[in-house]
Order: structure tokens, then C-alpha cells, then sequence
């Protein structure tokens, strides 16, 4: 129960910038993270605080410069190409964008057989497989001949889930998976990510800037602020009562759906910055004489 | 004479293949190559492909024959090694351009390797191009070859167009005809090359998607099924001003290229009182923001009002002209777009696009309304206002810009202010600040408001009325409160119940083992 699918230590990953005298950029300035087997770990951030940065790490898609990245006791970090083919079976993803992640020029079952073919699968077991995953996703078996244009996002992004689960992954690196999506389809594609994990016990890294919706799907919240974790914990704690002032204003400043609570809850924001900004000078105030 | 017409036709494509596969081979696999990894590969063959573009074609290819002899194959080989940094720019263009797609990276996720990720994702990128770039490069070789030949530098014991050029220009006086032949053999020749490639890329590329679509339009829309619209009575706190702007029955649709028209907004009726905040929510494709731009005069090239009236303070705004939107737009009613940085001139500071319009639309001197450009942003918050001025639009983040317009929007005082969706791009601290923003100026200008949103929060906190719009209609509207607490309208209770916030969490990994153990 305690062993972890995914351990991330102390974890950097830095860009380098074009041009002669930049300093590269630090995306994620060690970061420690722990996901176990059947868990959904939620990641919440602001745009530009290093979560999308830490879901392609642990893909394989971005540059780790510090740390580790363990999976099942095995060392991820900085595999060759050929290395990080073989964990395909093991670590998938679901992309934000449900228009981009599909190949326009590909048929629905082009695209869900690939990772089948390219693991030796025969052309007729593949086809049965992507009808096998169709279902699974609650699209009919019809699909398989149609083009992704002919989708709508919500529909994509089911094709998109059904092409991560194609090879029975342990875990799936989730980027924003319904931020694109209406606000009843996003529910819909929230409550199929649900009921796959109980179904197969697959892990998910649940990366979203929305508080609301990583409280929905999250065992465990980790809160992502420049490149640093600042608050990792239970996902009811973390998005009800959080304890670092970071997300403390994250979720202050989500408007609630209740013209009432929301007048109170802006009223709380507004006192909660009073106070964050009267204790920042305290501490000024306090190194200054120091 | 057609014998050897025939016997040069042979000759003469096939050395112009020859010149296109080296090319073909070269700068396809080199472009391939250097667009997919990058790093060193990629620094020399440009480097190399600049050195080739340099050197002058015709130049080499007179060296060549002077050290090699006259052979038509080896010019048209060196020709080809010439013309491959065409397609190489041309492939190494495009597949930079698909290498961050997020299909290539679910595809790299997916194990496959990168042989089947360039031959599967990215060659069929660049087939299309690179068909018609052939059809280009045989038709320039044919050309050079024939001209070579007409020089007489090729090899005369072979039969090709350019050599019977040369000959039939030698005896242009006795058989002008014996020039024709071969012009003509060439001239067709290219011709039929560029159509077939035309072909054979429309052939090819059939089931390539020719745009992405956000969203899905509806055959005609016609109206879904039309109920009445559930209205809730007025309470206490309901603004009580002059009516501002009064829609009636609005119609919008888009004209089609067949001539058949697409409905996308089917009749809705809309009050906004002086001073009231009215928030317009619905999902995508429901017409709310085709409505909006029906006030604002702004609807996309196709779209028009096709029926009904916009009444904003007693002037007609449905189906007006450009002369009439230019008296009402940025004087009486200001705009706040969703994308504050698509809405920023790159070229110019955020000064001079503050300070033209005031100039133009509210006759201010270049002084003053620089002063009132100034004033307007230490108003909206931005804490240093002389710097944002003279800053340009990347220099500032999303959400300065999106404060750097509001503070444009306001700057003529206006009786209307119409927000679409003005917080969505923003991270949701920042949104709260811009709400706050908004919210102050309401209340300072006395400003009526129509914000078009999808987001509830934002409704529940700025809105004083809300209408529900679902495909084209509206199906409920009247105070935030009464539809927050008595939501009548199915549609309207189906997306307040898909809301999350407040939802219930979903509990620790053990708790949930234990309760199905």
C-alpha cells in the first residue's frame, strides 16, 4: 500500500534560452512528489508555475537537468530513446488541447491503433482492441472510420483517453485534460476518468489550474507556485482549508457559483490579503532589523 | 522528324528525373532530418544549403562539363544537387513547424519510433508541398537542360529537345517549323507537369482536415425545440433605470457560399437598464457571443442581423450602417474583449494605442489625452503607470493588458460596457483582481454592463440579471439570485449541476479502498 508507482526527488529542470549571455531558464527548481498505484494526485498552478513542465518530465519530454524521477524503483529521469519506448506500456498522457493531440489526416482507428502496431500487434487484434476502447469510452463502434474533425472537443477528448489506455498503463500524466471542455462535458469527462481508475486501477497525475476540479478527482493535492511545490497533501484539506498563503489566495480568489457566498467570500479575500500583506511587512520589517 | 521528337522526349524527361530525384532525395531527407532533431545536423545543412544557394547554377554547371565532359546525366545529377536546398527549406520548414504539435508527443509517448513518427506524422505534412515543388523543379530542369543543349554544350550523339532546338535554329530560315516542335514539346510538357501534380496532391490529400473547426455549426440551425422563455420575476434589489438597450426578437445568421443562410441566433428578447450588470451564460456555440457582437455592429464577415431590433437608447442599431455604429461604438458603448494580448498592437506602445482613439473619438488634444491615458492607468491598478505607457504589448503581462484595455474602454465614459468573457484567459488570482476592477468601475462610471460568460462564479459575483442562453435561445432569465436558488429551466438545473465548486472531495486513496473492501 505505502510503496509509491512514481517517486520524484528533488527534481530540476532547466531550458536553456537562445543567445549568448542568457541565463537559462529554471522551470522547476526541485520538486519531491509521490503518486501510488491507483491514486489520483491532483497538480494546481497558475500559468508559468512549472505544472505542465512537471507532467512532461515525468514523460520523458522535457530536459531533467537535477534529481530523479522513479518509477517502480527504476530511474526515468534521463532514459535514451529507446529506454523510454519501453515504459509506453507503463506511462501515457491525455494533452489539454483536444485539437492538437489528434492527427487531423488520421482516422480515429489509425490513431488508437498506432501504439498497438508499434508494439508488434497484428492488424486484427489491433482492430478489435480500438473497439474494445471505443466502448470503454462510451463512443460507438462507428467512430473507428471517421476523422477527428468530425468530433466535438468533448468527443476528442475521449478518443484521446481511449488512445492512453490503449496499452494498459499504470499511470497517465493528465495536462489539463478538461480545460477546453464545456462546462456539463467536463463533468461527463471527469466522472469516465473516475470510473476507469475504479475500473482499472491506473494512477493518474491530474494537472489543472482549476481548483474545483482537482478537489473532484484528487486523492492528493500537490500546489504548484514558481517552479516549487508549496503545499502537498490530503486533496479535501489542501482545497478546503489550505495552510500556505499561496493557496490560501488561490482559493479565495475562485468565485463561488452563489451570488451570497460569493459577496462573503470576497469580503474574506479581501481581509486574507490585508492580513498576507500586513504579516509580509512584519517579516520585512523583522530581516531589516535583523 | 516525330521519331526523333519522340526518341528526345525520352531522353530529355528522364534527365530532368535524374535532376529531381538527387534534389528530391537530398532535400527531402536533409529537411527531414534537420527539422526533426535539430542540434549539429541541423547547423551544417543549413550552413551548407546557404553555400549551395549561393553559387551561381549555370556557372558550375559549365565547370562541370568542362572537367567531366558533355553528359546530359551528370549535368542534370549536379543540377539536382543544385535545386535540392529548395526542398530542403521547404520540408525543414514544415516539419518545424508540426514538431511541437501535441500529436507528435503523444506519439513519442505512445513508444513509437521515430522512423514510423516522421513517416506516419510528419511526412504526410510535407507530401503535398513537396508534390508541387517536383512538378516546379522537373519543369526548371527541363528548361536549363534544353538550354544547355540549344548552347551546344551537351552531348551532341544524343537526341534531346535542346539539341533539336540548336539545330532547327540553325535552320530557321529554310524550316521554321523544325523550332516549333520541340518549343512546343516543352512548353506541354510543363503545363501537363504542374497539372498532374495539382492531381495528384488533390488525390492524395483528400482526407486532410481543411480547418479545424472550434464549433460545430448546425445545418441551417433551426431553432431546437422552442419553449417559452421561464422569466422570474423582478426582486428588491433589481436596478430600476430607463431600459438602455432593448433587443427584440433578434435574428443573426450566416450567409453561405451556396446562398442558403445559417441561423445561429433564433429570436431573443434582452433588456438592460441603465446602470445594471446583465451577465449572458451559456456553452460554446449558444449564440452568446454572436449576440454581443450583433450590438457592437461587429459580427464576422457572412454574419448579419437577419430579423428583428436593437434599441440602444433610442437609436436602431439592428441592421445600421458602419456610420451609425461609428456614432455609438467607443463613445456610448465600449468592448472588452476575451483575449486581451490579440487585442494589443504588437507595433505600437500601449500609450499610443490609448491615446489615438481618445484623440479621434473624443477630439482631445494630444495632451491631454495622454494625461487622461496616464490617469486612467493608475486608475485600473497598475502600479507604475508612465512605464506601462511607454511599454509594448509584450513587455506587459495577460493580465495588465486586460487592465490596459478596460482603462481604454472607459476612457469615453460610456453609457454600455460589454464584456466577452474578460477574465477567461486570465489565471483565476488574477481574475479575481480584474472582477474587482470591473466591479469599482461599474459603480464609479454608473456604467450598464453585458457580460458574456460561461462561468458561474463570474456570474455570481459581478452579475445583477442573468440570461441563459442555449443554442440560439434564450431559456430563462431574471435576477442572479432567483435563478441561482429557483433555476427553473431544465438546461439552466443541468448546468448548475455540473458545477464543482463546493462538490464533495473525493477522499483519500485508503478510504475509498476500504469503503469497497
Amino acid at each position: 500500500m505505502n510503496e509509491s508507482l512514481l517517486d520524484i526527488r528533488d527534481l530540476e529542470v532547466t531550458y536553456p534560452i537562445k543567445g549568448i549571455g542568457k541565463q537559462p531558464f529554471r522551470a522547476l527548481k526541485g520538486v519531491s512528489l509521490d503518486i501510488r498505484p491507483g491514486e489520483t494526485v491532483g497538480l494546481v498552478g497558475e500559468s508559468g508555475s512549472g505544472k505542465t513542465t512537471l507532467g512532461r518530465a515525468v514523460l520523458g519530454l522535457a530536459p531533467v537537468t537535477g534529481g530523479s524521477i522513479r518509477y517502480r524503483e527504476k530511474e526515468i529521469g534521463n532514459l535514451h530513446r529507446r529506454q523510454r519506448r519501453a515504459l509506453s506500456s507503463e506511462i501515457q498522457v491525455v494533452f489539454q488541447d483536444p485539437y492538437s493531440s489528434l492527427n487531423p489526416s488520421l482516422t480515429i482507428e489509425q490513431i488508437l491503433s498506432e501504439p498497438l502496431t508499434a508494439r508488434g500487434v497484428d492488424g486484427r487484434a489491433a482492430r478489435a482492441r480500438v473497439r474494445e476502447l471505443l466502448g470503454q469510452v462510451n463512443l460507438p463502434a462507428d467512430t473507428a472510420d471517421r476523422l477527428p474533425r468530425e468530433f466535438s472537443g468533448g468527443q476528442r477528448q475521449r478518443i484521446a483517453i481511449a488512445r492512453a489506455l490503449a496499452l494498459d498503463p499504470n499511470l497517465i500524466v493528465c495536462d489539463e485534460p478538461v480545460s477546453a471542455l464545456d462546462l456539463s462535458t467536463q463533468a461527463r469527462v471527469l466522472d469516465l476518468f473516475i470510473e476507469i481508475q475504479e475500473r482499472t486501477g491506473v494512477a493518474y497525475l491530474f494537472i489543472s489550474h482549476d481548483l474545483a476540479v482537482v478537489r473532484h478527482i484528487s486523492h492528493r493535492v500537490a500546489v504548484m507556485y514558481h517552479g516549487e511545490i508549496v503545499e502537498y497533501g490530503d486533496g479535501d484539506q489542501v482545497t478546503a482549508r489550505p495552510e500556505h498563503p499561496y493557496t490560501q489566495r488561490l482559493f479565495m480568489a475562485a468565485p463561488v457559483p452563489d451570488p451570497d457566498r460569493q459577496e462573503q467570500r470576497r469580503a474574506d479575500r479581501r481581509r486574507l490579503l490585508a492580513e498576507q500583506s500586513a504579516a509580509d511587512e512584519q517579516a520585512g520589517a523583522g530581516l531589516g532589523a535583523a | 522528324m516525330l521519331s526523333r521528337l519522340l526518341a528526345a522526349t525520352q531522353i530529355s524527361i528522364a534527365a530532368a528525373l535524374v535532376a529531381v530525384v538527387v534534389a528530391l532525395v537530398l532535400g527531402v531527407v536533409g529537411g527531414l532530418l534537420a527539422g526533426y532533431y535539430g542540434g549539429w545536423f541541423d547547423s551544417v545543412s543549413s550552413w551548407l544549403t546557404g553555400l549551395v544557394m549561393a553559387l551561381p547554377g549555370i556557372v558550375v554547371l559549365l565547370a562541370a562539363r568542362a572537367v567531366l565532359g558533355p553528359s546530359v546525366w551528370l549535368s542534370m545529377a549536379i543540377f539536382g544537387v543544385l535545386m535540392s536546398p529548395a526542398f530542403f527549406r521547404l520540408v525543414y520548414a514544415s516539419v518545424t513547424a508540426v514538431r511541437n504539435e501535441l500529436y507528435v508527443d503523444a506519439a513519442r509517448v505512445s513508444g513509437l519510433r521515430d522512423g514510423r513518427i516522421i513517416s506516419r506524422h510528419i511526412l504526410s505534412v510535407v507530401r503535398a508541398p513537396v508534390i508541387i515543388q517536383s512538378a516546379m523543379i522537373t519543369g526548371i530542369a527541363i528548361a536549363i537542360q534544353s538550354g544547355l543543349e540549344f548552347l551546344g554544350l551537351g552531348d551532341l550523339s544524343v537526341p534531346t529537345w535542346g539539341s533539336m532546338l540548336s539545330d532547327g535554329f540553325a535552320k530557321i530560315y529554310n524550316a521554321p517549323l523544325l523550332m516549333l516542335w520541340p518549343s512546343l514539346a516543352i512548353g506541354l510538357t510543363c503545363i501537363s507537369l504542374t497539372l498532374l501534380a495539382n492531381a495528384l496532391r488533390d488525390a492524395l490529400e483528400r482526407t486532410v482536415s481543411t480547418r479545424r473547426r472550434r464549433r460545430e455549426g448546425k445545418v441551417n440551425g433551426a431553432p431546437a425545440e422552442r419553449t417559452a422563455v421561464v422569466g422570474h420575476q423582478d426582486d428588491a434589489r433589481a436596478a430600476t433605470g430607463e431600459v438602455l438597450l432593448s433587443v427584440r426578437d433578434l435574428h443573426v445568421g450566416y450567409d453561405q457560399p451556396d446562398g442558403s443562410l445559417t441561423q445561429v441566433v433564433h429570436g431573443i428578447d434582452l433588456d438592460i437598464r441603465r446602470g445594471e450588470v446583465h451577465g449572458l451564460i451559456g456553452e460554446s456555440g449558444s449564440g452568446k457571443t454572436q449576440t454581443a457582437f450583433s450590438v457592437l455592429g461587429l459580427l464576422p464577415s457572412g454574419g448579419r442581423v437577419t430579423r428583428g431590433t436593437i434599441d440602444f437608447g433610442g437609436i436602431q442599431l439592428a441592421g445600421a450602417g458602419e456610420g451609425v455604429f461609428r456614432k455609438v461604438r467607443g463613445k456610448r458603448i465600449a468592448y472588452v474583449p476575451q483575449e486581451p494580448m490579440s487585442n494589443l498592437d504588437s507595433a505600437f506602445t500601449i500609450g499610443s494605442q490609448l491615446v489615438e482613439p481618445m484623440q479621434v473619438v473624443l477630439g482631445l488634444s494630444k495632451k491631454e489625452a495622454t494625461e487622461r491615458a496616464l490617469a486612467l492607468l493608475a486608475r485600473v491598478g497598475l502600479p507604475d503607470p508612465k512605464k506601462t505607457f511607454a511599454s509594448y504589448p509584450h513587455e506587459i503581462s495577460g493580465g495588465q493588458a486586460q487592465r490596459v484595455l478596460i482603462a481604454g474602454a472607459v476612457s469615453c465614459d460610456p453609457e454600455l460596457l460589454i464584456a466577452d468573457e474578460p477574465t477567461t484567459a486570465l489565471d483565476v488570482t488574477v481574475q479575481a483582481e480584474v472582477l474587482d476592477l470591473l466591479r469599482d468601475l461599474q459603480a464609479e462610471f454608473g456604467m450598464a454592463m453585458l457580460l458574456v460568460t460561461h462561468n458561474f462564479g463570474v456570474v455570481a459575483d459581478l452579475c445583477d440579471r442573468v440570461s441563459v442562453m442555449q443554442s440560439g435561445l434564450i431559456v430563462e432569465t431574471g435576477p442572479v439570485r432567483s435563478i441561482f436558488n429557483h433555476a427553473e429551466h431544465p438546461y439552466t438545473q443541468s448546468l448548475l449541476d455540473a458545477i464543482l465548486e463546493d462538490g464533495e472531495p473525493r477522499g483519500t486513496l485508503g478510504s475509498r479502498k476500504e469503503v469497497s473492501a
